[in-house]
């Protein structure tokens, strides 16, 4: 009894050391040499590479900070007021749309998941939904669709659905058959099963199609604006679009960098979340 | 139904009993052909056998996870341990929880499968380990935990399905102590599936020998040693003499 206590002890040092919550140096100098490279490369595309009459286009890192973040407020869209409150028109529509696409994206899984008929069924339509330009149907949906944040609501479920319902599901199908064994084994009913096995063996698929769901709702709802606006405050998207056309290349710049930075937090605000879910008993490899 | 959850008459104390049992798979194999052997109170029956000669299909009839096609299998399903080939724990579980599990699916209240929880850690001496992960075990200790697992209902019938074919061989007699002390507390009726003779020599109070597809028992040697066994019985040469005859019929299994 004893002896075997004692040979059980040393061997707990297989518990990996997380070297990933560990933060060294080398977690702050990796990011700061590629973003002096990312600015270098920048400097020299908007003063040398590209041709004189065209620098208007991109101008330069010290322009975009004293002309597009540097300006509060200039006249109806110009400044970075009229950009922050069209990130967050923008923010509201992809969480929404995100909430509605996880809701239906992992109901549709736990039903294919439960009938292996229903999931050969369906499986190719989401595929074609999955690569079909949503964005040639833009004439449909406003054809169906009157209200304005609907639709662009509709665009973002459409985008974003598909690695949910695909890593659900592989998730839910992942359990070992031992598992599954025991549960039968009990005389478990379909829910027990669900709940107590296939969900939380399924929890590291879904958070990782949580993370490219969370990315894709963000692009589905720039991609959105550009396409369904109305009056007042518009989407990032739309104002993005305004800037282009009136070649602002400070505020163009600027607003691209900030749907950037509302796409990284999303991306970063799910990466924690699944630490602090599944950490401690699911070891992720990369991406944290 | 060709089984039913009577005891069979034969032997009042005769908990799990193989009659003729007879399996043929949907695709035509005979994995199992006219087994009988019954299991006792108090017995630990070890079955050997070549791979794939369906071994492991006479745990998943016992347990009902398959059905015979011929013959009878009676047993009370209601005091099943199984104990498979991988410690199967569920690693978003602590040992604790997962030790636990078992009996939450039969819906006892939480302070109850606690307190047994905690009984079926200590006795397989895993205390202190309570809040650990799985993946911060070894492979000994994970069956440990799956070992606690299966004994926290004190089932009467122990079906082991090669349980430490996977572990080092200095963790595998520890751990075949371990289950000789736990078979000596509760009593159970163990039937219990390896490869290796020494095992199920120093194991059991019978070794059943199975030949090669389909299973047949071919030869059945009692084990006469008592218990409580010790590390030195397998260097005693009545011992060797035993695995010596276990594997001249297992020799012939082969062929």
């Amino acid at each position: 009894m004893s002896d075997a206590q004692t040979s059980a002890v040393p061997v707990l040092d297989e518990t990996l050391p997380d070297s990933r919550t560990r933060s060294t140096l080398s977690d702050i100098v990796g990011p700061a040499i590629v973003f002096m490279v990312f600015i270098g490369i920048w400097y020299l595309l908007s003063t040398v590479i590209l041709p004189e009459q065209k620098r208007f286009l991109l101008p330069t890192p010290h322009k975009v900070i004293t002309e597009g973040f540097g300006v509060w407020r200039s006249g109806e869209r110009r400044g970075l007021q009229p950009i922050l409150l069209s990130v967050w028109d923008t923010a509201k529509i992809a969480l929404i749309g995100l909430g509605i696409t996880i809701v239906v994206g992992m109901s549709v899984a736990i039903l294919m998941s439960a009938s292996r008929w229903l999931e050969r069924a369906t499986w190719p339509y989401l595929v074609a939904v999955q690569s079909a330009p949503v964005l040639a149907l833009t004439p449909l949906i406003r054809a169906l669709i009157d209200n304005t944040r609907t639709q662009r609501l509709l665009v973002v479920v459409l985008i974003a659905v598909f690695p949910i319902v695909s890593n659900t599901l592989f998730g839910l199908l992942s359990a070992d058959k031992s598992q599954h064994e025991i549960f039968t084994l009990q005389g478990a009913s379909r829910w027990v099963r669900l709940t107590k096995l296939q969900f939380p063996a399924a929890l590291p698929n879904i958070f990782v199609g949580l993370r490219i769901s969370a990315g894709l709702a963000v692009i589905g709802a720039v991609v959105g604006d550009f396409y369904f606006r109305q009056g007042g405050v518009v989407g990032i998207g739309a104002q993005i679009d305004v800037y282009r056309n009136r070649l602002w290349g400070p505020e163009l710049i600027t607003a691209i960098i900030m749907a950037s930075a509302l796409g990284l937090v999303v991306f970063l605000f799910f990466g924690w979340l699944s630490h602090r879910a599944i950490g401690k008993w699911h070891i992720t490899n990369r991406g944290q | 139904m060709s089984v039913d959850n009577q005891i069979t008459p034969k032997s009042a104390q005769s908990l799990l009993s193989f009659d003729n049992v007879s399996m043929t798979f949907d695709d035509g194999t005979k994995a199992l052909d006219n087994v009988s052997f019954t299991v006792n109170a108090g017995e630990f029956v070890t079955v050997v056998g070549p791979s794939g000669c369906g071994k492991s299909t006479l745990l998943r009839i016992a347990s009902n996870l398959e059905k015979n096609s011929a013959g009878n299998c009676a047993v009370d399903r209601d005091s099943i341990g199984y104990v498979f080939q991988d410690a199967s724990l569920m690693p978003w579980r602590t040992v604790q929880r997962n030790v636990e599990l078992i009996a939450e699916l039969h819906k006892l209240d939480k302070k109850k499968r606690q307190e047994l929880a905690a009984e079926a850690i200590d006795m397989v001496g895993l205390r202190g380990f309570e809040g650990k992960y799985p993946r911060q075990l070894s492979g000994g200790m994970r069956m440990r935990a799956s070992l606690a697992r299966s004994l926290v209902m004190s089932p009467k019938v122990f079906l082991f399905d090669e349980p430490f074919g996977a572990l080092d061989e200095i963790t595998r007699e520890r751990l075949n102590d371990e289950l000789l002390r736990l078979f000596q507390i509760e009593g159970f009726a163990g039937l219990f599936i390896t490869h290796s003779i020494t095992e199920a020599v120093y194991m059991s109070t019978k070794v059943l020998v199975m030949s090669a597809r389909p299973g047949k028992i071919i030869a059945s040697f009692d084990v006469p040693f008592e218990y409580p066994r010790t590390h030195d019985l397998r260097y005693e040469p009545q011992f060797a003499e035993l695995c010596g005859e276990i594997s001249h019929a297992l020799r012939g299994a082969h062929s």
